[in-house]
């Protein structure tokens, strides 16, 4: 076991050298003076040259490259070329409510799919079936920013239950966090639900003909015992990449649903950094997420080891 | 409820009739009746397809929803008919009253729970027992199977046993409230001929003890000899004979069983051929393998990794137009040496002579496509072995048009050889899914004839068929053998399929040969503890099948 997630770990090393690599090469790759880039047409030389010395760009590539690296180790990512505020503190104020979006996203995805999943696959052909199926397929045809929408329309401004749009940090209360992120968290599961539902049938279906399902019948066992521990768990696998994948997607793919509900996060931070050209705070973005993909992968292998003992071993 | 009166059959099975479901219902079952009495064994037998697993799915009443259903006759469980019974009350006798252990112990388990838990869940489903009530339960029920070290299987996970073990614990788990009714579908067929038999004593021990019924499905006659009280032979869904074991197996009413019977083969060995020239085809000198596995953690360190030698030190020679028998138990290393002999493994030293040339050293598809083309394979399984995307037909050419064939006269060649392995020409355009097990082993052949080799590697190649296609397919090996004087290497567990075919056996123990010599000597006269070992195994040993009587001198 212990191998077994050094290895993993080992692995996310010369990942996540290449995106710094990739990243640095990035600004400097840009058409034209970087310099002349960032500071606009209206810079005087002295302008560019303080510029150019503020990012080094006057060194060698290699030099430039170990600097960077070295700031970056000791959590240096550098000042953002509009607000003149650390990239960091920027990005870590836009970090709660996109990781907090996500994290309720993915949980209503699990809630919802998984149920679905394992109901359509054990009444396989059915009515159940065929619904479960049917909702996936709006899942995936609807946009979201159309099931937003929507969703406001009938929860928010129809039957108010829920407020149209902005969020409330964990720290204020759950009661109003919980009330504020609904609407926006079933948006953004949407198309997961769709996706993980789909998976799961597919999965459990191969797993309800493995002998070892006929055991667990043939003991006697309740069929929500057969159903959800010996076979959900033996079809994990598949849903786990599947979850795994999507919850990093969902990371980088938020904006829209950030901008339908109002909400301030990373996603809007990113739309604005790219508008603004403000490199050193997309180049800390991207490394954040390519971050987070490697961890998030991590995580993946983790749970396949913590799921099948077998993998335990290899 | 379920109080049984003394002379009432533990399971009473009437007028059955088993149908599939969908728009063109075809009947499984026909109508079969049959009863068991507490403490006796029931033997069904049959070849595939004669509807005895689907006999025992209607009695657990486990028949797969959507696909199968009953449609008359009943099936009581002392005197409780299971057909009419609601799932909640079946589902209550099952585990409890009647349990059934089924043939694949490698995957009958849960691979991701534990063996303590899997065990457990039986205790907790039927009874009220407490947590470490229901422990020590399970630790005596492994005991009472004579698993090593009960505690420690209790935390295993099932791939961290041996599949003899796996399949004791599958007996514990079914006999672990003591079962009116027990089960066994094939359960030792996956197990080697040693394991095979700890575990039919295993099953009769137990069931002396605890006067269980057993309905026990087989399609091997030995078994049959060794295990059985009295035998239901079935064909096409219906029960065609059905009488004490010594009734059935001396006096076949029935010409069906007489044929079965007659499939048995002997395991006397049969006469050795004359052999008129020596010419070596194949030679292997001092052929070693070790597999070496190394985890990460260990390459890193430098650490050595654990090394495993699956063939130590193997020499033959096998002339033109004999065959030679390698056999033993799974892990001897007899698959190792076919696949060295093709160079799918590379011998870790020792020379493979093909036609007098070393193949062991050389490297790359150009320097050993002759050695390809002159050693030709046939594998266990026609179901798995053969594309199913491809038709017969291209399927048979592959090989051909890799070394250059034009493909039309590669398809006549191809045509030919059907008609040779008893096929129709037509068959060229099939897909498997549209041939049985025994035609499609019939295509494994005609691929290897293909290439118009010396030798022949036969890995199990009649393992996975029923007794009298087996024969069928046996037969037609050594025909083409005579006429194109083919080698034959012969890799098999079965010692009587061994015993029919081969003229020198070698048999293999953990890597090493234990002996080798002549058929007629190594099987009548072993002089190794082990290949005794392996003959006094051999289910129905002291049967003969042909005579229809017991043997009373052992051969």
């Amino acid at each position: 076991m212990l191998s077994y997630f050094l290895r993993r770990l080992l692995m996310a090393i010369p990942v996540m050298f290449f995106v710094a690599v990739f990243v640095f090469l990035l600004l400097r790759l840009t058409p034209g003076d970087p310099a002349q880039a960032i500071a606009g047409d209206q810079a005087s030389l002295a302008q560019l040259e303080a510029i150019r010395e503020s990012l080094g760009l006057n060194e060698p590539l290699s030099v430039q490259f170990v600097t960077w690296i070295g700031q970056m180790l000791q959590g240096d990512f550098g000042r953002s070329l509009i607000s003149d505020r650390p990239v960091l503190e920027m990005i870590g104020q836009r970090l709660g409510p996109t990781l907090a979006l996500a994290l309720v996203a993915m949980a209503m995805t699990l809630l919802i799919a998984l149920p679905m999943g394992v109901l359509a696959a054990w009444r396989h052909g059915g009515m159940t079936d065929r619904l479960v199926m049917a909702v996936s397929v709006i899942g995936f045809s609807v946009p979201i920013f159309v099931i937003g929408y929507v969703l406001i329309g009938v929860f928010a401004v129809h039957l108010r239950w829920f407020p149209v749009q902005g969020y409330k940090a964990l720290a204020d209360g759950i009661g109003p966090f919980a009330h504020r992120i609904f609407l926006p968290g079933l948006a953004l599961a949407s198309i997961y639900i769709a996706l993980i539902s789909r998976m799961t049938r597919a999965s459990m279906l191969e797993v309800l003909r493995e002998d070892y399902v006929r055991t667990a019948r043939a003991k006697g066992l309740p069929e929500g015992l057969v159903l959800f521990r010996h076979a959900l768990r033996n079809a994990a696998i598949p849903i786990l990449t599947v979850v795994g994948t999507g919850f990093a997607m969902m990371i980088s793919g938020v904006v829209v649903t950030e901008t339908v509900f109002n909400i301030p996060g990373l996603g809007r931070l990113v739309v604005d950094a790219v508008l603004a050209r403000d490199y050193p705070l997309i180049q800390a973005i991207i490394l954040l997420t390519a971050g987070t993909y490697v961890l998030i992968n991590l995580a993946i292998d983790l749970s396949y080891a913590l799921t099948d003992p077998r993998i335990r071993y290899q | 409820m379920t109080a049984s009166q003394p002379g009432q059959p533990v399971l009473s099975v009437r007028d059955l009739k088993v149908s599939t479901m969908g728009r063109r219902p075809a009947e499984i079952l026909k109508g079969i009746s049959f009863d068991i009495a507490p403490g006796e064994t029931l033997c069904l037998v049959g070849e595939s397809g004669s509807g005895k697993s689907v006999t025992s799915l209607v009695t657990m009443d486990l028949l797969p929803r959507g696909e199968l259903q009953v449609t008359g006759g009943t099936a009581a469980l002392n005197g409780e008919d299971i057909v009419s019974a609601s799932p909640a009350r079946t589902k209550a006798l099952r585990g409890a009253e009647m349990a059934m252990i089924f043939q694949e112990p490698m995957t009958a388990l849960n691979p991701v729970l534990t063996i303590g838990l899997q065990m457990d869940e039986i205790y907790r489903a039927h009874t009220k027992m407490r947590g470490p009530d229901r422990r020590s339960a399970a630790l005596a029920a492994f005991d009472s199977v004579s698993l090593p070290d009960p505690a420690r299987i209790y935390d295993s996970y099932p791939h961290q046993l041996s599949g003899g073990q796996r399949q004791r614990v599958m007996i514990a788990m079914a006999l672990a409230l003591k079962p009116k009714l027990l089960i066994a579908d094939e359960p030792t067929t996956a197990l080697d001929v040693t394991t095979q038999k700890q575990i039919l004593q295993l099953i009769r021990k137990l069931q002396e003890e605890q006067n269980t019924a057993v309905l026990f499905i087989t399609h091997d006659m030995g078994v049959v000899v060794d295990i059985a009280d009295r035998v239901c032979v079935m064909r096409h869904g219906e029960v065609v004979e059905t009488g004490t074991t010594g009734e059935v197996l001396s006096q076949p009413r029935e010409q069906y069983t007489r044929d079965l019977l007659a499939a048995v083969p002997s395991l006397t060995p049969r006469r050795a051929r004359a052999q008129e020239r020596h010419e070596h085809v194949l030679e292997l000198l001092e052929v070693e393998k070790v597999f070496e596995f190394r985890s990460f953690l260990s390459k890193l360190l430098r650490r050595p990794g654990h090394r495993v030698r699956a063939v130590k030190d193997v020499s033959f020679r096998l002339d033109r137009g004999r065959t030679l028998g390698i056999v033993g138990e799974s892990g001897s290393g007899k698959s190792t040496v076919a696949r060295c002999v093709l160079r799918l493994e590379d011998p870790t030293s020792g020379a493979i002579l093909v036609n007098g040339h070393d193949i062991a050293p050389l490297e790359g598809q150009t320097a050993l496509a002759p050695a390809r083309r002159a050693v030709q394979m046939i594998f266990q399984d026609p179901n798995r072995s053969l594309n199913p995307r491809l038709t017969a037909g291209d399927s048979l050419i592959e090989g051909a048009l890799n070394a250059g064939e034009p493909r039309a006269e590669a398809l006549a060649r191809a045509g030919e050889l059907l008609e040779v392995v008893g096929l129709p020409r037509d068959a060229l355009t099939r897909y498997p899914h549209q041939f049985s097990g025994g035609q499609r082993q019939r295509i494994a052949i005609a691929r290897a004839l293909m290439m118009s080799p010396d030798v022949i590697v036969a890995d199990e190649a009649v393992s996975a068929l029923d007794v009298s296609v087996q024969a069928q397919v046996l037969d037609l090996l050594a025909e083409v053998q005579a006429r194109r004087n083919l080698a034959i290497l012969f890799i098999t567990h079965d010692l009587r399929v061994a015993a029919q075919i081969c003229d020198d056996v070698m048999v293999m123990q953990r890597g090493e040969v234990v002996e080798f010599g002549p058929a007629g000597q190594v099987l009548s006269d072993p002089q190794h503890d082990y290949t005794r070992a392996l003959l006094e195994a051999a289910p129905g040993r002291d049967w003969d099948f042909a005579k229809g009587r017991r043997i009373t001198e052992p051969a």
